[in-house]
């Protein structure tokens, strides 16, 4: 197994804190503006991401967990992962959601969650943030509006995440060659 | 793991501690959707659900039905008082003939003990036992510990009274069977004719006295008493058991501490519970209801997930 390093610590904090700009850029001044993170892995960057732009709005902003496991297309084709908590404390209609996940793949698990988020309202505006956006791979036509970097990948790599808030020692992004 | 260790739920007897545990977290979030303003999800839309009654059954069977809508399962309705049973068919001819429509699950409840089991062994669709006869009720035993486990936290250790017809009873087997595998103390409560023979072997606590039983759970599963079933008289009167064994506010009030009351329903009022208990602060019944839904979701998924 061979693992290539895509992001470090430090380069993940300037990408996030380019994120965070451009989503000021066009939140600002967030009065309607909620952040929705994706179960499992985007709720960390969603934290993350919420922290960031608390402190440079020094305002208060939505945060909510999806889990899209109810939803998704391949139930009963391969085998069920476990569901995870949605927390959705605020009311949907009519404002302007900012989806986040961690790697954008195959754009399934967005679709999933876009139908997930619907059962809770009608939003004004949906947007994509994710922090690895693999690209050639889409099943879907389904792209981000903001993405932290673009990776050229192949359908049998994967791409793992280490964020210091899920346990780990350093926040460091690998591409990983499945031999 | 996150898939059930069987491919039928026809009894707790044979699932394991680990199955519970994982239908009791998918129903956590089944709850979640539930009180969601769309209460609805599409995972099941592929899966056609036949619920087969042969018994009468009003909570059970509408608790089964919308747990099937919720999940976007396509649902037909089977009771026996209006079909070819009455003209001579055979469980089995009957259910080949309802698989033969393509139905991938079946709901079933049966007046006999083992039906579901014997139809298990014979259709290759999941089957859910939803009640035979004095057996086994499944999902009924999963609610209440659901319901238990989400005022107390967990069962480990706790004191569950089952109290009233035990003899005539598969809430009281299983909901005996599913509280020991989750680890809490288990006491039958009722007249000495209402216990099984069998009961010392299950290893339960058995007491005769109603207010002792009281004064040493923390929760009271209180059953009705099925005339239906009882051939016999089993007791001198109605009156007299509720005098015995029926349980009133003032009852519950004297206690020590204060007990969670529980009731797989229908209640008869003024019987096992008299009115002021049933709607007291103690009263759990209409979570059990509630929360009948989320488990009975949480296992349709579970199954249904599992035969890919």
């Amino acid at each position: 197994m061979q693992k290539k390093l895509i992001l470090d610590s430090h380069l993940l904090d300037i990408t996030l804190s380019r994120l965070c700009q451009q989503l000021i850029e066009n939140h600002s001044p967030f009065d309607e503006t909620v952040i929705l993170g994706l179960q499992p892995r985007g709720i960390f960057l969603a934290e993350l991401i919420h922290a960031k732009l608390e402190k440079s709005t020094k305002k208060s902003i939505g945060l909510g967990y999806l889990d899209t496991t109810f939803h998704r297309d391949d139930f009963r084709r391969r085998e069920i992962a476990k569901a995870s908590e949605t927390r959705v404390p605020f009311v949907i209609e009519g404002k302007r959601v900012v989806l986040i996940d961690d790697v954008l793949f195959t754009g399934r698990s967005v679709r999933a969650a876009l139908d997930a988020m619907i059962s809770f309202g009608r939003p004004a505006k949906v947007e994509l943030l994710v922090l690895i956006d693999r690209k050639h791979t889409r099943d879907l036509p389904i792209s981000a509006n903001y993405v932290g970097k673009y990776v050229d990948t192949l359908a049998t790599q994967r791409v793992l995440v280490e964020l210091e808030a899920q346990g780990h020692k350093q926040n460091k992004i690998w591409l990983i060659n499945k031999d | 793991m996150s898939r059930l260790s069987q491919r039928h739920l026809l009894g707790i007897k044979n699932i394991t501690r680990e199955d519970i545990e994982l239908i009791f977290e998918t129903a956590d979030n089944f709850k979640q959707v539930i009180n969601r303003p769309i209460k609805k999800v599409p995972s099941l839309r592929d899966v056609t659900i036949a619920n087969v009654f042969f018994e009468n059954s009003t909570r059970t069977r509408l608790s089964f039905e919308l747990a099937q809508k919720r999940l976007s399962a396509d649902v037909i309705n089977f009771s026996a008082s209006n079909s070819s049973v009455k003209k001579g068919e055979t469980l089995l001819d009957t259910v080949n003939n309802i698989l033969a429509m393509k139905v991938d699950m079946i709901v079933m409840r049966h007046a006999s003990v083992g039906a579901p089991h014997f139809l298990s062994k014979h259709i290759k669709a999941n089957i859910v036992n939803a009640g035979d006869g004095t057996h086994e009720h499944p999902t009924q035993a999963l609610l209440d510990a659901f319901s238990i486990r989400e005022k107390l936290g967990s069962l480990s250790g706790k004191k569950i009274a089952i109290i009233g017809d035990i003899l005539h009873s598969r809430v009281a087997l299983s909901n005996i069977f599913a509280l020991q595998k989750l680890g809490a103390k288990v006491m039958v409560c009722g007249p000495p004719t209402l216990l099984p023979k069998f009961i010392g072997s299950l290893g339960v606590q058995v007491e005769l006295d109603l207010h002792k039983a009281l004064e040493w759970c923390d929760v009271a599963n209180v059953l009705r008493i099925q005339l239906e079933r009882q051939q016999i008289k089993y007791f001198p009167s109605l009156r007299e058991y509720s005098l015995y064994y029926g349980i009133n506010k003032k009852m519950l009030d004297n206690l020590k501490k204060e007990i969670i009351l529980m009731h797989p329903g229908p209640i008869n009022r003024g019987v096992e519970l008299s009115s002021d208990a049933a709607d007291s602060s103690h009263s759990v019944i209409l979570d059990q209801v509630e929360n009948g839904v989320a488990i009975r979701m949480a296992v349709l998924y579970l199954l249904a997930g599992a035969t890919a």
